[in-house]
């Protein structure tokens, strides 16, 4: 078992070294010049990408393979673990240095053995899905080295023992997510995206980076089993933070916090995730819709020690949790991009998962986890299918009416959309539900104000998610007559994993929600989670009154009325409400204007600030005083000595002769 | 009245002079700074010979006669130079030849 364990995470690391160094130009030029890129008039033209790809097929397949052998895996471990096993799996020691010890080791308990099954599932689809998505791009090699090198780290992540060989997979999937953004680097937009996603991330680790040195410095290591068992004892200990006394455990809950703010795309430092849309379709669902962002979630839900006696950071964590679900929901009404839209609902997705952590129901926000990662995996590739059957084309205002030609590709979307706007007994059904429901029934004023605010996203859900349905696939076609004669169904390759995935959004509700959130909840998750004695919410979560189980259901068929209303039968309401509450939809559709704010506050203090110490500190002071200034001098020294050079000889044979005078009458006067 | 030393001393102050005079005030030619300079030569030959009789050594005499030689091969080697000179710049005047101006 240990040999499969490390066999899952270490071969998608082996598939991404061989892909890269051996299948990309990366040696193929050694020692020669590289051919000049062909040039590609047409492509320039449209901005999209027209190329052929010949070179070799197997890093591809190979990380395919991998992919597809690591999942299979994967579910061998997963029934293996929720059978009662927990594994430590130690494999080398990293640092050694005074009472700091981190190892190399894999964790795999119930709530890693989760996040397995979802990374290497979702992961070996996107890997296949690309097979045919990618087939034209002329870096596909590099493109499936990415995605291997993303799926290594991802597993590095959630099978950490400790913060520190969290960090390295926290700041790993930073990386591939970086570089798959962006992946078209010829594209100025991709690069800002990439940059975007690289800097607001920066700011949720520096708090993540916080966090760990607060609980070395309070419990003396960084190991999870030290921490959580001596958790307890530190309850009532304060640390010395910004020169006032704090709780210690609530100030390391809200640190390690943000930095799953910044991965999981939260509330303040949600920004780069719509913009990170700029990647390959098969990135944004394998990383910022199913695993990625999700991470934000895991550390919390393995953190659950330490949350569950930090009362103050479990608040934080609910209210913004709760604020983002609202949040995003509201932007995503508006949005014209598919890709957006569904990253908006992602975002909103994610906020549910962490209201639900705030209120303590951790498997409940696991199982949202679980299931989300199917579903939205699913809207995603099936978007990527609808881009592809467009050529490129992302505006849903440009589409329409596309039903009757992709009539496989519909079926999975709404499948997909069924299962997020929380149909009853698809997947989004039991674990979106079962959220509400927990904030209801943590019976505190908070709980109760993010129980209202879900229960709106949830109608704003509905609505946004079957408001991109029929302006996709039904009503008038908008597209051009040309655009439309191409439009074909894609290809095998890219409609099998969204089978799977339909399959997984159809079922995976039904099937896990007994083991997630059910009757053998407390043994499924076993160690894994830890709850306070107190904390009775999944039992009393079942026990809400009915209206209360109702309201995601009521909200859920308001929200599809609405947008059939709106885009099916009165198609000139939407425009009329747009005109009518200007304002408002301003301010949706600039999505609260979070980026000119940030514009406004960060980034052009941030360059002026930098455009004072690079022309005042760096050219005027520095350069103007150190190499410009000397040389200078130099310079102006050479000019008046050599305006003593004439040329004419008598001035010489003058000086010479004034300095013999001169010596003489030293000698004479001072000999 | 007797020539003595200082007469002799004075002639050749005078003709020193004179050469340096010769070399700085004068614009027109290097012939005339290398006459000049010949001037001077012999200024300091007045002086050794006037040392020599007076101190009655023969060092002085044998030292002039050295100086004259050196005289004749330098003015030899000056002319050469000259020479050249004009042939390369088609110019001796002074106030042409400044190639060393910084």
């Amino acid at each position: 078992m240990e040999t499969l364990l490390k066999a899952i995470v270490f071969l998608p690391l082996l598939g991404a070294v061989t892909a890269g160094l051996f299948g990309t130009a990366v040696f193929r030029y050694v020692g020669g010049a590289p051919p000049q890129p062909a040039h590609d008039a047409h492509a320039e033209e449209d901005g999209h990408h027209h190329f052929h790809y010949d070179g070799p097929r197997w890093p591809m397949l190979l990380t395919t393979g991998i992919l597809l052998l690591v999942a299979a895996l994967a579910w061998v471990a997963f029934f293996d673990v929720i059978a009662g096993h927990t594994y430590k799996v130690v494999i080398a020691e990293w640092v050694r240095s005074g009472k700091l010890v981190a190892q190399w080791a894999l964790r795999v308990d119930t709530l890693t053995a989760v996040m397995l099954v979802v990374v290497t599932t979702v992961s070996a689809l996107v890997h296949v899905y690309s097979l045919g998505y990618m087939s034209h791009d002329p870096h596909q090699p590099r493109f499936f080295a990415y995605l291997s090198l993303f799926t290594f780290a991802m597993l590095m992540l959630v099978t950490s023992d400790n913060l520190l060989q969290m960090f390295f997979g926290w700041e790993g999937v930073g990386l591939a997510s970086y570089l798959l953004i962006g992946f078209w680097y010829d594209r100025a937009s991709a690069n800002a995206a990439a940059i975007k996603a690289f800097v607001v991330n920066r700011v949720g680790d520096f708090g993540f980076a916080l966090g760990i040195f607060a609980t070395f410095a309070l419990f003396g290591s960084i190991e999870f089993d030290p921490i959580f068992a001596a958790a307890p004892e530190m309850a009532e200990k304060t640390m010395h933070f910004l020169s006032r006394d704090v709780p210690a455990l609530e100030l390391i809950g809200l640190l390690l916090f943000m930095g799953a703010m910044g991965k999981s795309a939260q509330f303040l430092l949600h920004t780069w995730l719509p913009d990170a849309m700029e990647g390959p379709t098969p990135v944004s669902a394998l990383i910022h819709a199913a695993t990625m962002v999700t991470a934000g979630v895991f550390l919390v839900a393995r953190m659950s020690p330490i949350y569950e006696l930090a009362h103050v950071a479990q608040q934080v964590v609910l209210a913004i949790g709760a604020v983002t679900a609202f949040f995003a929901a509201t932007v995503g009404l508006v949005q014209n991009d598919i890709k957006r839209i569904i990253a908006y609902s992602t975002c909103s997705q994610l906020g549910y998962m962490f209201a639900a952590l705030g209120v303590g129901a951790y498997g409940v926000g696991m199982f949202h986890l679980f299931t989300h990662a199917f579903f939205k995996a699913l809207l995603f590739l099936g978007a990527g299918s609808v881009i592809h059957a467009m050529a490129d084309e992302q505006d849903i205002w440009r589409m329409g009416g596309l039903y009757p030609y992709i009539k496989r590709t519909w079926a999975m979307m709404l499948i997909g959309t069924l299962a997020l706007t929380g149909f009853p007994f698809t997947a989004g059904y039991f674990s979106k539900d079962a959220i509400i429901e927990a904030t209801y029934a943590a019976h505190t004023p908070l709980g109760e104000a993010a129980f209202w605010l879900l229960v709106v996203a949830a109608g704003f859900t509905a609505f946004y998610s079957w408001r991109l349905m029929f302006v996709v696939f039904h009503g008038k076609p908008r597209a051009s007559r040309e655009t439309l004669a191409r439009v074909h169904e894609s290809p095998a390759v890219m409609m099998v994993p969204l089978y799977v995935l339909a399959a997984g959004a159809l079922f995976a509700g039904f099937l896990f929600k007994d083991w997630f959130i059910g009757e053998a909840e407390a043994e499924f998750w076993g160690q894994a989670i830890y709850r306070a004695a107190h904390n009775e919410i999944v039992e009393a979560m079942h026990h809400v009154p009915a209206w209360v189980k109702w309201a995601p259901f009521v909200m859920m068929v308001s929200g599809f009325s609405v947008a059939f209303l709106f885009y099916m039968v009165k198609t000139d309401l939407p425009e009329k409400l747009a005109r009518a509450f200007r304002p408002v939809y301003l301010f949706l559709l600039n999505k609260w204007y979070f980026d000119e704010l940030y514009d406004v506050l960060f980034v052009r203090p941030a360059f002026a600030l930098g455009r004072l110490l690079w022309k005042g500190g760096d050219q005027k002071i520095i350069d103007g005083l150190g190499p410009d200034g000397v040389s200078a001098l130099a310079a102006a020294v050479g000019r008046v000595a050599s305006r003593l050079q004439t040329g004419y000889l008598y001035h010489y044979a003058f000086a010479m002769l004034l300095g013999i005078a001169g010596l003489l009458t030293w000698l004479m006067m001072g000999g | 009245m007797s020539i003595g030393l200082a007469h002799y001393l004075g002639v050749a102050a005078t003709l020193f002079t004179i050469g340096v005079f010769g070399i700085f005030l004068n614009r027109k030619n290097v012939i005339v700074i290398l006459m000049s300079v010949e001037l001077m030569l012999l200024a300091v030959n007045i002086n050794l010979v006037a040392f020599s009789t007076h101190l009655g050594d023969l060092m002085g005499q044998v030292f002039a006669l050295l100086v004259l030689t050196v005289a004749a091969a330098e003015a030899a080697i000056g002319l050469a130079i000259l020479v050249v000179y004009f042939r390369n710049r088609g110019s001796i005047a002074v106030d042409e030849i400044d190639s060393l101006k910084g």
